[in-house]
């Protein structure tokens, strides 16, 4: 596991284009969204987290698709198949690949975006970050099975956001709760925070053991 | 297995029928039984196709989930083609549900669409419903695809509970029950038969063509082999 886990960071390391790109369209999709609102509603916390969280998903569905398409293209997936290590342990590195992936992006667009919208940095950072890493957590365990799904259908790039979009409605409505609630200053929202672990761990768990279904020849 | 084909046969024969009659008397009872609600007028009848329609379509979605897991489980082509007929019927009742609420909605909350908890859920269900549908027809038949299916249909229902309890807390207004009127429990009741009639019957035509079709393909196949 670990060993899989290793060679997609380095892949990643080496040629640096999936962290590039990530970085690149959270940017755009972010721009595309000053564009269409006025700088009034720009400055509302919820338009503020709103936003995070739409830059995320959408550039991080993509990043778990070029995990596994990468994989599928020189049928190096068969292959990892092939290793006498347990589906779920596969599942495990690809998910947190993706989170780490995920987090470096974030880690830059989070900081970018609250300054690009004038939003106050006096939000508790920790806060912030934990809901981040949550909701990053929960993304990438759904997606991973979504994305491992999807990549062996025709039409792969369309159905991947057509599964995991409507499962994803829990955490992006609590995400954007907690998110806003934190940015507006408010106190913190216990019951969104827990709504948003319960499908981390529930997605987690569901994923390592429906993986092997999935993959099985 | 002679004993089987006969039951099968008679539900078969049987079915039309009954759901002719339960529609029927639906029908009547919807238009010229049940009085009038004292608020809502006219308008409100609709919610006797309104309300099955929404059961049928939370039946198909217990269906798609009992089967996926009987199919992942044990691996029987039957229980997928179950899995895979209760979707596509699950979606019509979703669409039926989306259809009438606006209708109704329109005069009496004044706005075609708003974001109340059960309204949103079952748009959420529907695309659910829609993404299972659409993964079987973009992936083709194959095994692997129907077992890509079952983990969706299984992952779909773990979502419910956490897409409700997030739904709910986020707002609502919808309209609760709360006391009926003997005829209008009695109307309800009759175009809830009619529905779980014309569900079943829907459910065994389509059982029926997918199986055809599973035939079809396998004679092909053989009369492939042979020539």
């Amino acid at each position: 596991m670990w060993a899989i886990l290793w060679k997609d960071l380095l892949l990643e390391l080496r040629t640096k284009e999936r962290v590039s790109s990530l970085f690149v369209l959270a940017l755009l999709i972010i721009l595309v969204f000053v564009f269409a609102l006025t700088p009034e509603q720009l400055k509302q916390p919820a338009f503020g987290s709103a936003l995070l969280w739409v830059a995320l998903v959408f550039a991080g569905m993509l990043s778990i698709q070029r995990a596994f398409i990468l994989e599928q293209e020189r049928n190096c997936f068969a292959g990892l198949l092939l290793c006498p290590i347990d589906p779920g342990q596969v599942f495990f590195a690809k998910f947190l690949s993706n989170v780490c992936f995920l987090i470096i992006v974030e880690a830059v667009v989070a900081p970018l975006t609250l300054a690009l919208l004038s939003l106050s940095f006096s939000v508790s950072l920790l806060g912030l970050v934990l809901v981040l890493l949550c909701g990053i957590v929960g993304f990438s365990a759904l997606g991973t099975l979504c994305a491992a799904i999807a990549v062996r259908t025709r039409a792969r790039e369309i159905i991947l956001p057509l599964m995991l979009l409507p499962l994803l409605v829990p955490l992006f409505i609590a995400a954007v709760n907690v998110t806003g609630a934190l940015l507006a200053g408010e106190a913190w929202t216990g019951t969104w925070f827990r709504i948003l672990v319960a499908f981390d761990v529930i997605f987690v768990v569901t994923g390592w053991l429906a993986f092997g279904f999935v993959v099985q020849e | 297995m002679k004993t089987v084909t006969t039951h099968s046969d008679l539900v078969d024969s049987f079915l039309p029928w009954l759901t002719c009659v339960a529609m029927l008397a639906a029908l009547a009872m919807v238009f010229l039984y049940v009085p009038n609600e004292r608020v809502q007028g006219e308008v409100q009848r609709i919610f006797y196709f309104h309300l099955p329609s929404a059961w049928m379509a939370f039946l198909g979605f217990f269906i798609v989930a009992g089967a996926s897991g009987a199919f992942l489980w044990q691996g029987k082509r039957s229980a997928d083609l179950l899995a895979r007929a209760a979707a596509e019927l699950g979606m019509v009742f979703c669409s039926l549900v989306l259809l009438t609420g606006p209708l109704w909605a329109r005069p009496i909350w004044g706005v075609w669409w708003t974001w109340d908890p059960r309204l949103t859920m079952t748009l959420v269900l529907w695309l659910i419903y829609a993404a299972y549908v659409l993964l079987r027809v973009f992936a083709g038949d194959t095994e692997t695809v129907a077992r890509y299916a079952a983990v969706l249909g299984i992952v779909g229902v773990i979502d419910i509970p956490l897409i409700y309890l997030s739904i709910r807390l986020w707002r609502g207004i919808h309209p609760k029950v709360e006391q009926m009127a003997p005829e209008m429990a009695w109307t309800l009741l009759v175009c809830t038969g009619a529905f779980v009639c014309v569900f079943a019957w829907l459910l065994r035509l389509r059982l029926r063509s997918l199986h055809l079709r599973d035939e079809i393909r396998a004679l092909r196949q053989h009369l492939v082999a042979a020539s």
